[in-house]
């Protein structure tokens, strides 16, 4: 029984083999982003030197094999053991070679590691087994990133439980989504189309089902579509709604009347904190003040400011960090 | 106490493998520095994780080792290495050739000691822990500020002084066997290979309490110096 | 050359005492602590594990026929894959080559009667055994899902399958390593005969130095490790738990910190036995005796400071990534001066293509492949591409499967005559080798290509467009899977009704060759003393039987 399934599930994929064999196996997904040509350029140099170099130790060895097969029992090889400029030779090509290699693909990364300033950020909370995306003006998404052409995007990140990782590998980027911290990566799409989201870190049971797509539009369909449907609240506006609610406002006050700091023109300025340390204020510290409060106390203020984990999720996190980023234009004032 | 053994030297057969004794001494003692070799590095990973921790968590690792208390620890840092001096006592008894009964009585010295080691750690460090809650996963109640990392330096602390002191009990039963051994005449100036291949052990075992000591009781200047 | 041979006219196996006749029952083999006995025992177990791992793949291979799946559920196939990889990787290829022909030749090669501690030798095949038993236990009652890189929080909090019982059993088996690491360090350095000098030794002896080395400082990081990962399971104490201020990257540091070093575990025996090989089928020193030897140890150094390249998209600092990438092209470097030693080796040699050379020369071939496909890897750009995807799966089964495996099969076959006394058929041994050498390509380029496609790894299902070049995979792996079985049969086969084996059937140099097959339990009547190089089939040819 087993094996007649077994036989048609054979049979059947060999049929799907033989017609697909007829359309030529694409050698990489689709170039769409900025970087993906370049990332490609050095994996079929990488490519050609792999292919090279194995066909000549291949070919060396058969060549040598046909050559100098037995031809008597007797013979005796001549005594060749050693050739120091030799050595030196296939020391010396291939350290060259993993030297290019190392250079051109450092500078490639370390081009790719920082997003442009004037980036979109759009951002990413991945939890068993799905994508949440929220948008800075308030869309929503799940499994879906709707991005526009030609522009930078930032995709802030992190996960509500396990490692997870976005993967796109039409623009060639890939980060690991971690819980309790923030990770993120950057991409400019060139080509309008839909293109696959996958994880790319095992996260469990549905790992393979935790997969996406991303439409890229042109700038005008994105706006548009950015607008369409039910008017939502922005990211910031979420965030200060339930900056009221769960009784933040009560002590971060606008006008340090609270016990609690002003969070007016916080965000992005470094602070120095109780332990001494400073630290600047990003996503990440703001997130480590709202689940661990006592980590992040500000010198002449009292430890009293209580945890909100287990209270709001990830993505309300996120809202918060956005309201507080919101207030960040606004001058300092106050202690 | 002159009870100079002038009986014929009792070695050990020289086991098949080897060709001579002189092969046989080396091939224990390089054995023995390989496997301390293996325990630095097994210490070592926990170590390294414990410094990871203590840098992300400064003050929580500060307030949770607030909490151990010093004397104690100070205490048995004395009495490791008062054992680390009896156990090369020993060793040293059976190399100039003294009597059976010295050796015997430095090698229960030392297993004295080790034991009061881990007296001390027992009945008196570790119950105190649990009677104040702060055994984590089984009795953690411990709620003041920097509660989850002051629960993360007590994980650390009881597998770094657990696994240190499974290591004193394994070395106790090799004290043991190499007491009884002694008692039975088997150590003189020229075999007494066992002993300090076991002492290398022991010494290992107390280094690596030097390392724990300090690393876990004494940070955060506890005695009027930066907090 | 040696003073000393024993019994060398060729007698009926059986009429001459020998390590296998020297006593009879099963206590004799349990209790044994005759170096050669031992490795039988370690031999007859990672075979088992070998095709339980097997098994394991080809069950995979035949699900992913299908992109929706066509065996078994999603839950199912991450314990499948899981399985297949704790079980290849800990029971079957960190072992094989040390615990079988280590335990085997390293005392025969040097001159020495046993190794240093042959109790402590005995004793770490059962708490080899101890370990699989665990583990086994984890697979029938019920799997584990975590894949064989255990990463937290999946598995210290959330996987609901028997963590602990799998974790347990790599953890036991991990001093099962320590041990026999141990062993042959002493050994080597203590128990070589006279006249053995360090750069007279066989180069398979190195190897066995330099993957010690790697046992001794790499096996107890992973069994603390895996110690707290139970111990968070256990207890929910929050070391790898973000929300109690643990880290889960730091679970990755310590796990790679070994678990890197453990590639090249599988690998420097492999390229030891290949020493072996091609020096003996080309009737021809080694190229570059000293250069191979110090490659080796370089190797096994370097090796422990690349565990980051596994890392390189989990958001550590661009800083780490050039470290960790600079170094990891260089632990490329002493691979590829031995790729190109050994292809030298063969330069105006006499060359004979028994099914050992065959193994060898494929070996050479396709870790070559392997090596440089890790360049991809080891560049920081392309790498973002390719981790988590099936390129990562097709560069290490090149090297584990296409290198470490095919070695391992070629020295099975190499020494199988001293082992056994029997001579194996050789045209079966040729066209498995060719079987196992074509099975493999067909089923592991393809993934090199879906990799650069972008399917990540470690899916049960898959989008449609992928299909085509996963049953090129699929179909690829039954024919490696025919492949590995022929051997056992004709193995086997070769123990009762093989033709006896005279102490050297290939011609071969080496202390090994100069006993009987199979030999007496003490090895050698009178220990050698040696006078020449290793690899000395340029110098007079000694007729020996």
């Amino acid at each position: 029984m087993i094996g007649a399934g077994i036989a048609e599930v054979f049979v059947d994929a060999g049929a799907r083999l033989l017609t697909s064999a007829l359309a030529p196996i694409p050698l990489r997904p689709p170039a769409a982003s900025t970087i993906a040509e370049g990332v490609d350029r050095l994996h079929f140099a990488l490519t050609g030197i792999t292919l090279f170099f194995t066909v000549i130790i291949f070919s060396t060895i058969f060549f040598f094999m046909i050559k100098y097969r037995r031809q008597s029992e007797d013979e005796i090889p001549p005594e060749i053991e050693k050739n120091v400029p030799l050595e030196i030779l296939w020391t010396g090509i291939p350290t060259l070679i993993c030297v290019v290699i190392f250079f051109w693909s450092a500078s490639l990364y370390i081009r790719n590691a920082r997003p442009p300033d004037a980036s979109t950020e759009i951002f990413v909370v991945g939890k068993q087994w799905m994508w949440h995306l929220q948008h800075p003006e308030g869309v929503r998404e799940i499994n879906e990133l709707h991005v526009p052409l030609g522009v930078p995007i930032k995709l802030t990140m992190t996960s509500e439980d396990v490692i997870h990782d976005f993967y796109i590998p039409a623009f060639r980027v890939k980060k690991d989504v971690l819980p309790g911290r923030y990770t993120s990566l950057w991409f400019q799409a060139t080509k309008t189309g839909t293109y696959h989201v996958f994880c790319g870190q095992y996260c469990g049971a549905d790992h393979a089902q935790m997969i996406g797509w991303v439409y890229v539009m042109e700038p005008s369909d994105y706006a548009a579509w950015l607008s369409g449907g039910a008017s939502h609240e922005s990211m910031a506006q979420a965030g200060e709604r339930l900056f009221t609610q769960l009784g933040c406002a009560t002590c971060h006050a606008g006008d340090n009347t609270g016990r609690g700091p002003s969070l007016i023109g916080l965000y992005g300025k470094p602070e120095k904190l109780r332990g001494g340390e400073t630290r600047i204020v990003d996503e990440g510290l703001i997130r480590q003040a709202i689940i661990f409060p006592n980590s992040v106390i500000l010198p002449n203020y009292p430890p009293v400011m209580p945890t909100f984990q287990g209270q709001i999720n990830e993505e309300q996190v996120l809202q918060l960090i956005a309201y507080v980023k919101s207030l960040g234009t606004q001058e300092r004032t106050g202690k | 106490m002159a009870d100079m053994a002038h009986t014929v030297p009792h070695s050990p057969a020289l086991v098949h493998q080897f060709e001579t004794k002189e092969q046989q001494h080396d091939a224990g003692s390089l054995g023995m520095w390989v496997f301390l070799a293996t325990e630095i590095m097994f210490f070592g990973g926990v170590f390294m994780a414990y410094i990871v921790y203590r840098a992300l968590h400064l003050e929580a690792f500060i307030q949770g080792s607030h909490f151990l208390d010093v004397t104690f620890g100070a205490t048995n840092t004395a009495v490791l290495i008062c054992s680390s001096l009896t156990m090369a006592l020993a060793i040293n008894a059976a190399q100039t050739g003294k009597s059976k009964s010295t050796i015997i009585t430095f090698l229960i010295l030392t297993m004295l000691l080790g034991a009061a080691f881990l007296f001390i750690k027992f009945t008196f460090e570790w119950t105190h822990d649990w009677t104040e809650g702060l055994v984590p996963g089984l009795h953690f109640t411990y709620n003041g500020p920097h509660a989850p990392g002051v629960q993360l330096f007590f994980c650390f602390y009881f597998f770094m002084t657990g696994l240190h002191a499974l290591h004193m009990f394994i070395g106790l039963g090799i004290l043991a066997t190499l007491t009884v051994m002694a008692y039975r005449g088997r150590f003189n100036g020229e075999y007494y290979a066992p002993l300090e291949v076991s002492g290398l052990y022991w010494h290992f075992v107390d280094i690596v309490w030097i390392f724990l000591f300090p690393l876990l009781y004494l940070i955060g200047g506890r005695y009027g110096g930066g907090h | 050359m040696s003073t000393a041979v024993a019994d060398i006219h060729e007698v009926p196996a059986g009429s001459r005492v020998n390590y296998l006749n020297a006593s009879y029952g099963i206590k004799s083999w349990l209790f044994t602590t005759d170096h050669k006995r031992i490795a039988l025992l370690y031999l007859a177990s990672i075979t088992f594990m070998f095709f339980v791992g097997g098994t394991a793949a080809v069950l995979m291979r035949i699900h992913l026929i299908e992109p929706s799946g066509a065996l078994v559920q999603p839950e199912t196939y991450n314990k499948l894959f899981s399985i297949h990889g704790i079980v290849m990787v800990f029971f079957f290829l960190v072992p094989s080559i040390p615990a079988t022909l280590g335990n085997f030749l390293v005392p025969l090669m040097i001159g020495a009667r046993d190794l240093a501690f042959p109790k402590l030798n005995l004793l770490s095949w059962y708490v080899y055994m101890v370990g699989a038993i665990f583990t086994l236990y984890a697979v029938i009652s019920g799997g584990v899902d975590t894949g064989w890189t255990f990463y937290a929080p999946f598995s210290s909090l959330y996987s609901q399958t028997h963590v602990i019982a799998a974790a347990l059993g790599v953890f036991i088996t991990g001093f099962s390593s320590i041990l026999t690491g141990l062993n042959f360090i002493v050994t080597i350095h203590k128990m070589r005969a006279p006249g053995m000098t360090w750069f007279r030794l066989p180069l398979f002896i190195w190897a066995m130095y330099a993957t010690s080395v790697i046992f001794i400082l790499g096996t107890p990081v992973i069994a603390i490790t895996i110690f707290l990962l139970g111990l968070e399971r256990l207890l929910h104490v929050g070391i790898f738990d973000p929300a109690v201020g643990g880290d889960p990257i730091l679970f990755q540091h310590l796990f790679w910190f070994y678990s890197h070093p453990a590639v090249y575990i599988m690998i420097l025996p492999a390229m030891g036995v290949i020493s072996e090989v091609v020096t003996c089928f080309s009737k021809k020193r080694i190229f570059g005796y000293s250069i191979v030897a110090f490659s080796s140890m370089a190797i096994a150094v370097i090796s422990f400071l690349v565990w980051g390249h596994h890392m390189f998209v989990t958001g550590q600092s661009v800083y780490a990534g050039l470290i960790f990438s600079v170094l990891s092209f260089l632990v490329a470097i002493p691979s590829a001066i031995k790729v190109f030693n050994w292809t030298s080796t063969l330069y105006k040699g006499s060359i004979s293509y028994e099914a050992p050379m065959l193994y060898a020369l494929g070996f050479i071939g396709l870790f070559t492949m392997g090596g440089l496909t890790g360049l991809f890897l080891a560049s920081l750009a392309t790498d973002v591409h390719l981790n988590g995807t099936y390129f990562i799966v097709a560069h290490f089964h090149y090297i584990m499967v296409g290198g470490a495996v095919m070695g391992y099969l070629g020295g099975i076959h190499f020494w199988w005559p001293k082992i056994t006394g029997r001579l194996y058929p050789d045209a079966w041994a040729r066209f498995a080798a060719l079987v196992v050498f074509v099975g493999f390509n067909l089923t592991f380029f393809p993934q090199f290509m879906l990799g650069y496609l972008g399917m990540p790894r470690r899916y049960a299902v898959y989008p449609e467009e992928f299909q085509v070049l996963n049953v090129m995979s699929s179909a690829g792996a039954s024919i490696l899977g025919i492949g590995y079985l022929i051997p056992l049969i004709y193995l086997i086969w070769s123990m009762r009704y093989g033709p006896v084996a005279g102490p050297n059937p290939w011609g071969a140099r080496g202390l090994e060759w100069e006993v009987p097959s199979p030999p007496p339990t003490e090895n050698f009547e009178d220990i050698p003393v040696v006078t020449e190089e290793a690899y000395n089939y340029t110098g007079a040819r000694q007729t020996l039987g």
